[in-house]
């Protein structure tokens, strides 16, 4: 307990990240609020951050160039190709993320259910500090909401402070706040969790071999994740680090405030996300006036974006801005300004040029690829783990919220593609988990129970 | 397999204030609930299905508006299959996951009196029903399209009669027999309707 309370910070970094699916139409926005996964790092993206480029160019030249009326129509004609496409490929997005969050959500049942650990109470983290063990429901209830409010408060801060961060280009500190909090998961956690899957298991491992596994466990996660690897490999990271940090938080957060905490920063995630004061909002905007890609250590994405080598005759003019999106891939921040306004220059001077722009449509398709804030991942695992630990042992309570959260994902992905800008991942989900929580556990499990003890069936 | 969870919960609310203003020690009537809760869960159901129905129009109208050459990508009678298929899902998770955890545990079947044989008819039923479920989506999508009534009553009143069957238990006779010989002739029905015949049946088995 204590190594959580000294790592207070870090450890909350990975809680606070915030969720919100980026659209289409916006540059890749860094909501990769290094530090704080929380705040913004919820942000995913159907990386639409060429076609942007070259349906913007057009609008550039478009200002002071001849071919005017070629333009509009090349706008529209843009528009409902990325219509169908965005239907066609909406269905291929949604399966892509079903499958990372339907894995996520297993590895966390399967540990609560098998694990006794994770679902004794041994303390609380220190930000919940009202402890829920008094007689009374009304006091009870009044703990879960000071903890609630005191969670989501540290949260809030933490956001704005990355904002601040991130506004003042303070990147070292953010890429040191990041490194540090992925260590502590990367090795830290794996280790406790691997101890408590051997001891329940009855496994022996001595200590050489166990060093030998977290280490390359580790070593291998901090660079798949901070810098390059397979892209599967990086996804199954990403998905173990959320599902470890699902843990924690079900295993140290007391009954009724994990609840009210899960409603609470759903409509945080809401309010953060739309509101023009929000502090992701002013990221997402700061970040597409700066043209900034993600990090993608607190991202889960399910495509790459390799760089185009695009030989195309007469992309003379169009590479400066080629290399310019490309070197936006590689996600460093620091080279980005200066290249960036070198890209403006040369669209403004170069004329369209009609095949590279159909050339670069066709490449997107094929990298296209749709992102999710691993927070989304963190929180609806907590609630179907939580659901899995105390609804008295009945897996179709699980199985409903389960079920109640790939459909809210999907009408939130159905939403990104119709309004084509950063949506909050957490509100409809985490609605509709707690939704069918709550009924299927007082409501549907007498009703099934007296069924199933009858045998009868509906 | 959403819309069947919704369904189930409308109708498990319905029956859990049925049984909260009602006397629990009253057993006829407590029977006499659940009968009507089982009834009545299987018409919300169908109501559900028929819901899902007139979604998936929508969305074929949207797809069909949105493609190129004027089809959509996906035929309304893959959507009835996948419908049903769904439905059949979440109804087989729901009833047999819970006996599938305590199967794991320590015990012994029926040794309070009931039947040895609760598990394996437990199976049985659940994967009739899951059949049934598909090709009842069929068949109601089938009837929805053409408008023809008597599909979906028919399919309305088969449902029932399987739920009903099950009253039956544990004399399993009265509720296995009936609901295969009802997904036999489902299942036919259904390989009917999606253009199949005899002679596709014997050149597939044939492997001509």
């Amino acid at each position: 307990m204590i190594t959580f309370m000294n790592n207070s910070d870090s450890e909350e970094e990975p809680c606070n990240e915030r969720t919100s699916l980026m659209s289409a139409e916006s540059p890749p926005v860094p909501s990769y609020q290094d530090g704080l996964p929380a705040s913004e790092a919820g942000e995913a993206q159907a990386h639409r951050k060429r076609r942007t480029g070259s349906s913007r160019s057009p609008n550039n030249i478009a200002d002071g160039d001849m071919s005017d009326s070629g333009v509009p129509v090349r706008e529209s004609a843009l528009e409902n190709e990325e219509e169908e496409l965005t239907l066609k490929y909406g269905a291929k997005h949604v399966i892509m993320l079903f499958v990372p969050v339907t894995l996520c959500m297993i590895v966390v049942v399967a540990t609560i259910k098998s694990v006794r650990f994770y679902t004794e109470k041994n303390g609380q983290l220190i930000y919940t500090p009202f402890s829920e063990d008094t007689p009374s429901v009304g006091q009870r209830l009044l703990n879960s909401v000071l903890n609630t409010i005191i969670m989501i408060s540290v949260i809030v801060v933490m956001t704005v402070f990355l904002v601040l961060l991130y506004k003042y280009r303070c990147y070292k500190f953010i890429h040191g706040w990041l490194i540090l909090s992925s260590l502590m998961l990367l090795f830290l956690f794996t280790y406790i969790y691997l101890g408590e899957v051997l001891k329940t298991y009855n496994v022996a491992m001595d200590y050489p071999t166990l060093f030998l596994v977290i280490w390359n466990f580790g070593a291998v996660g901090m660079i798949c994740i901070h810098w390059k690897g397979p892209l599967q490999l990086q996804q199954a990271y990403l998905i173990m680090i959320s599902a470890l940090m699902a843990l924690v938080f079900i295993k140290y957060l007391p009954e009724w405030s994990a609840w009210v905490i899960l409603g609470a920063i759903s409509i945080y995630d809401l309010m953060a996300v739309l509101c023009p004061k929000g502090p992701l909002r002013m990221l997402v905007e700061t970040a597409q006036e700066r043209n900034e890609p993600i990090f993608p250590a607190l991202i889960y994405s399910s495509a790459m974006m390799w760089t185009v080598g695009m030989a195309k005759p007469d992309t003379a003019a169009r590479g400066p801005s080629q290399q310019t999106w490309d070197a936006a891939e590689d996600g460093r921040g620091n080279h980005r300004s200066p290249s960036h306004a070198d890209s403006q220059m040369s669209e403004t001077r170069s004329p369209v040029p009609t095949r590279p722009i159909t050339s670069f449509e066709e490449l997107e398709e094929e990298e296209r690829g749709v992102k999710l804030g691993l927070g989304d991942f963190i929180f609806y695992s907590v609630l179907v783990g939580k659901a899995a630990a105390t609804a008295s042992g009945d897996w179709n309570t699980t199985l409903a919220c389960f079920v109640a959260i790939l459909i809210g994902l999907c009408l939130t992905l159905l939403l990104l593609a119709v309004f084509k800008k950063a949506l909050p991942a957490l509100p409809i989900s985490i609605t509709f988990g707690l939704v069918f929580y709550f009924s299927t556990d007082n409501l549907v499990r007498p009703f099934m129970d007296t069924l199933a003890s009858h045998q009868l069936y509906i | 397999a959403f819309f069947w969870l919704v369904s189930l919960l409308l109708s498990s609310l319905i029956w859990f204030i049925a049984v909260k203003a009602s006397d629990p020690r009253d057993e006829p009537l407590q029977k006499g609930l659940l009968i009507f809760g089982v009834m009545f869960s299987v018409l919300l159901q169908e109501a559900f299905r028929f819901l899902y129905y007139k979604l998936l129009r929508k969305a074929i109208e949207g797809l069909v508006a949105l493609s190129e050459d004027g089809c959509s990508p996906i035929s309304i009678q893959q959507m009835a299959y996948v419908a049903g298929v769904g439905f059949g899902l979440m109804s087989g998770a729901f009833s047999m996951i819970n006996l599938l955890a305590d199967a794991l545990g320590p015990g012994t079947v029926g040794i309070h009196g009931d039947s040895q044989l609760y598990f394996l008819t437990s199976a049985f039923m659940t994967m009739v029903l899951i059949f049934l479920h598909t090709f009842w989506g069929i068949l109601f999508f089938h009837g929805c399209e053409h408008r023809r009534w008597w599909e979906i009553m028919a399919v309305v009143v088969m449902h029932l009669a399987v739920s009903g069957s099950t009253f039956c238990n544990p004399m399993y006779v009265g509720s296995l027999v009936p609901s295969y010989l009802l997904m036999a002739a489902a299942a036919a029905w259904a390989y009917l309707l999606s253009g199949g015949s005899a002679q596709n049946l014997r050149r597939f088995l044939l492997c001509k």
